[in-house]
Parts: structure tokens; sequence; C-alpha cells
């Protein structure tokens, strides 16, 4: 507990809060290379998923792949990249980038996949260019699933990223690997609640952002779906 | 009118879901294409509005090649109902409607004016427009795709199946509406079903397929019942067994009509009632909606 309230004391200490060490400049470095990462990883995985969804093929490598992925630890794949290219920001943007796709890919994949066919035939039917189906009907359908695999990736990349400091002087991860070294216990616990702040932050802005872009129409049915079953219990 | 000359069509897989198929559907009538599953109906079809294209042969509409027509213009020139309705679940009703007017830059405004107005031609409350598809009954679903396929004032309306997923009082009270609006808006509409008794309550002219795409027979309803062209098309509308195959039974001094089951099917009504479209003959078996014949 005295610990606890040490480390509490150093996140609420003033003197933490200036210079190119200090939490402000700490957490927008680390918030950066997380959405950085974020990008890179959507940049590649977002694609993927969605000809997996729309073609239904490559379903399985998929899975593979994502679960092959999941299992890479990631401070060895850290320190593995590390070796080839050096110390710096690569090795960890890598490793990040790798963990953060298998979520992103499932995302997208089974959100674009969940897509009723009949809805996108019939969209077909009726006239609509195949840029207009991506646009009008399988991005606006898919984004509340996409969305849930964004938010697990920005869960384990924010987490994660304190591992940019084991290799470069980057991120809130700093604060545990110099107290790591300097048996700073005080250090290392707030630098942890910083990170642990931020994820929860992060994370509730994306549920927020899924609530948010869940098709009014869709979740209409799902509110009157409830209800017609409330009242028939009621009965 | 449209016009199949020699359709044949082969699935990558080596299907032949059609082959050599020939026809004429003319304008301004209804004709049904009525077969079971596999008969290719569907991709008859679907190869209107080039949702398919045929691999041998020539589909007209009114002597234009369709295969010249890019597939986003044809379409959108023509109305298309499906079976579970299609609409997007995350659009309200009046969007739905005005979605393919919106896409060929109808002015918004427009749009949507000429949207509500169609809910009233199909029989839709206007005070639906501002709910989503998941909101509405399937009957009400299935209004709206109706009123979506005519929102571009087509020619010609396509209807695959499309009342096959309502239950059997919805599905007369949609063919009843079907027929009234066809009086007032004069399409040449081709509707796909299974369902014999449905072909004949609504066709003009109806085309019973085999397996392939075959054509069994081509006729008005009270030709085909009258004189089937073989033993297929006598089992498939029903003539040979059940509620349509009638006899006279005189009891008493007086004429009823029973089915080959025994059960009473009515009376001998006055000739006038040989105007029904359903045959010549009146009775519950003979105007019966939804009930499977065999």
């Amino acid at each position: 507990m005295n610990l606890f309230l040490q480390a509490l004391n150093w996140v609420l200490d003033p003197a933490h809060y200036s210079g190119p060490n200090g939490i402000p400049v700490r957490l927008v470095e680390h918030v950066a290379f997380t959405g950085l990462t974020l990008v890179m990883a959507a940049v590649i995985a977002i694609p993927v998923g969605f000809v997996i969804g729309h073609t239904g093929r490559g379903r399985g490598a998929a899975v593979a792949l994502s679960g092959a992925l999941r299992a890479i630890p990631t401070l060895g794949l850290l320190t593995l990249v590390a070796l080839v290219v050096g110390v710096g920001l690569e090795a960890p943007y890598v490793a990040l980038t790798i963990l953060a796709i298998p979520p992103i890919l499932a995302g997208s994949y089974s959100g674009f996949e969940a897509i009723d066919r009949r809805t996108i035939d019939a969209a077909r039917a009726i006239g609509m260019s195949e840029g207009q189906i991506v646009r009008k009907v399988e991005l606006p359908l898919g984004l509340p699933l996409l969305l849930g695999g964004l938010r697990s990736a920005v869960l384990q990349v924010v987490a994660t990223a304190t591992l940019a400091a084991y290799v470069a002087d980057f991120g809130l991860g700093r604060f545990l690997f110099s107290g790591l070294k300097t048996n700073d216990y005080a250090q290392m616990l707030g630098g942890s609640i910083l990170v642990i702040l931020l994820a929860l932050v992060l994370d509730g802005i994306f549920a927020a952002a899924q609530r948010f872009v869940v098709p009014r129409g869709v979740s209409a049915g799902r509110f009157e779906d409830t209800r017609a079953r409330s009242t028939r219990l009621a009965r | 009118m449209i016009e199949f000359r020699s359709v044949t069509k082969r699935f990558p897989d080596g299907t032949l879901a059609v082959e050599d198929f020939n026809l004429v559907m003319p304008s301004r009538k209804t004709t049904v294409l009525v077969g079971s599953s596999g008969s290719g109906k569907t991709t008859l079809l679907r190869m209107i509005n080039r949702m398919v294209d045929p691999t041998g042969g020539v589909v007209e509409i009114d002597g234009t090649d369709v295969a010249s027509v890019e597939p986003v213009k044809l379409r959108r020139s023509i109305g298309y109902v499906m079976q579970n309705s299609g609409l997007l679940p995350h659009r309200k009703v009046v969007d739905n409607v005005a979605t393919v007017p919106l896409l060929s830059r109808v002015p918004r405004k427009k749009a949507r004016a000429d949207a509500l107005a169609l809910l009233d031609v199909v029989g839709l409350d206007r005070a639906l427009a501002n709910r989503y598809p998941s909101q509405l009954s399937g009957g009400q679903q299935q209004r709206v795709g109706v009123a979506r396929g005519l929102a571009v004032n087509p020619n010609i309306l396509l209807m695959d199946e499309p009342f096959g997923a309502v239950d059997p009082i919805v599905r007369a009270e949609l063919q009843r509406e079907l027929i009234r609006l066809q009086r007032d808006l004069d399409k040449t509409v081709v509707f796909v079903t299974h369902d014999i008794e449905e072909a004949f309550l609504l066709a003009d002219q109806v085309v019973i397929l085999k397996h392939g795409g075959r054509i069994a027979q081509v006729g008005a309803p009270a030709e085909i019942l009258a004189h089937p062209a073989d033993d297929f098309v006598a089992s498939f509308v029903g003539a040979d067994r059940g509620r349509r195959a009638l006899h006279v039974e005189n009891h008493g001094g007086g004429d009823i009509l029973v089915d080959s089951e025994g059960r009473l099917a009515g009376v001998l009504a006055a000739a006038s009632a040989s105007e029904a479209k359903a045959g010549p003959v009146s009775g519950p078996g003979a105007s019966a909606q939804g009930q499977d014949p065999r």
C-alpha cells in the first residue's frame, strides 16, 4: 500500500510534468507511436480483410496466419528485429505492427463477411456500381465489427508499446525501464498506472465510437426485438 | 418487348442452367416463369438486367441487345424486386425507396417526395417512411421492395419470387395488390415463382419450365389448364388430380362439382364465371391461394 501511495505521489508530482523526460512528452510519444502502429497495421490488414470478407476466399489462410502471428512473443520478435535493424524505433514499430494485424484482420473480414449476401446482391441488382456497393453498403454495415477489431488492437498495442523503451528512449515505457534500472519502484508503478489509465481512456473512446457507428436501422431493429420479446414474456 | 433468342447459360462449374431458350415476353403484360428449383427460372430473369450474362444467344429489350448496354445503366432502368426485399438495413424506408433516383442524381427533395408518393401507390402508410426495414413486417418490407422497384418508373419490372417468404394470407393480399398495380401502371412484368397457383393468378402468359430451362409449355393460364401440352405439364398444374380435377356429380337433380378426392368444390355457376382469370370453373378449390395442389 505504501508503494502504491508513493507511486501516486510520483504520478502527481509536478516536477514530473516538465522537460523532455516529463510525463506529457512521454504520453504524447506513446500515443503517437500507438497511433502510427495502428495506421500501418490497418493499411495492411483492412484491405486484406475486405478482400477475404468480400470474396469469401482465403479465410482459412487468414485464420491460420492470424493465429500464428498472435503466437509470436512480441518481446522476442522485438529483440530479433532490433538485432537486424539496430537500436531505435524501427524494431518496436515492426513488432507492434505485427501484434496489431491479427485483431484488425479478424475484425475486418468478419465485418465484411457478416453482411447478408442478399443485401449486396440486391444493391447490385438495382444498379449500384461496385464502388457504390463498397461505400454505401459494405462499409457502413461492416464498420462496427471492424472498429471492434481496431479496439482490441489498440488495447494490445498501447500496453505493449511500453516495450519501445526497451530499445529506444521513447514513450511511457521509459519510466518502467529506468525505474527498473534504479530500483525506483514508485516510478515503475507510476508509469504502469499511466499506461493503464491511457488504455482505459482509449478503450472507452473506441467503445463509444463503436456504439456510434452501429447503423441506426440495425440497432433500431435490435431494440425493437428486445422490446417485443419482453412484452411477450410479460403476458 | 423482351426477347430471348437461343439463350444458353453454362456456369463456370459446368452446370448447364439454360439451354437454347427462345421466348418473347410481350410489352405491358405479365409473364410468369414457373418451375421447380433447377429449372433456371431465376437465371433467365437475371439475364434481363445482366445480373447473369448468357454464355450463348441474345437477350433483347425492344430490339436492343442488353449485352451492348452498360450493366449499371441497364439495371437502373429496370425495376427489381427480390424475395427477401433486399432492403438496405441501415437506411430508412423512404431512403431505401429513393436509393436509385438518388444515385442517378435526382435532387434529394424531389426523390424523397416521389418516394413518399410511391408508398401510397403500394399501399403503405406514410408514417412508416422514417422507420427502418427491421421495424417492418415481412409483408410491409415486400411492399417497400416493390416501391423501390417502381422508383425509377421503369418499363420493366423483374420480380424474383417476391412473395415467397411471407405467410399465405399476406401473400394473397400482395398478389391482389400487384394485380391492381399492374392494371394502373401497365408495366412489362417478369415474375418468377414455383407456385403454379400464383402463376395462374398473376400471369397473362405462363411459361412452365422443366429442368435446364427447357420450356414445357407457354400460354395463357386457361389454355394451359384446358390443353396441357404433355403429362409433365398436366401433373405440374395438377390438372390430373386433387383440387383441379373436378367432375360434375348429379345430386337429386342438381349438379355439383367434386374433386378427385371426393371433396365438394362448388356448383356449376352461370357462364359469366369463366371470366375469372384463375380458370373457367368457380369454386373454392380453383381460386384458393397459397395452397399447394399436390
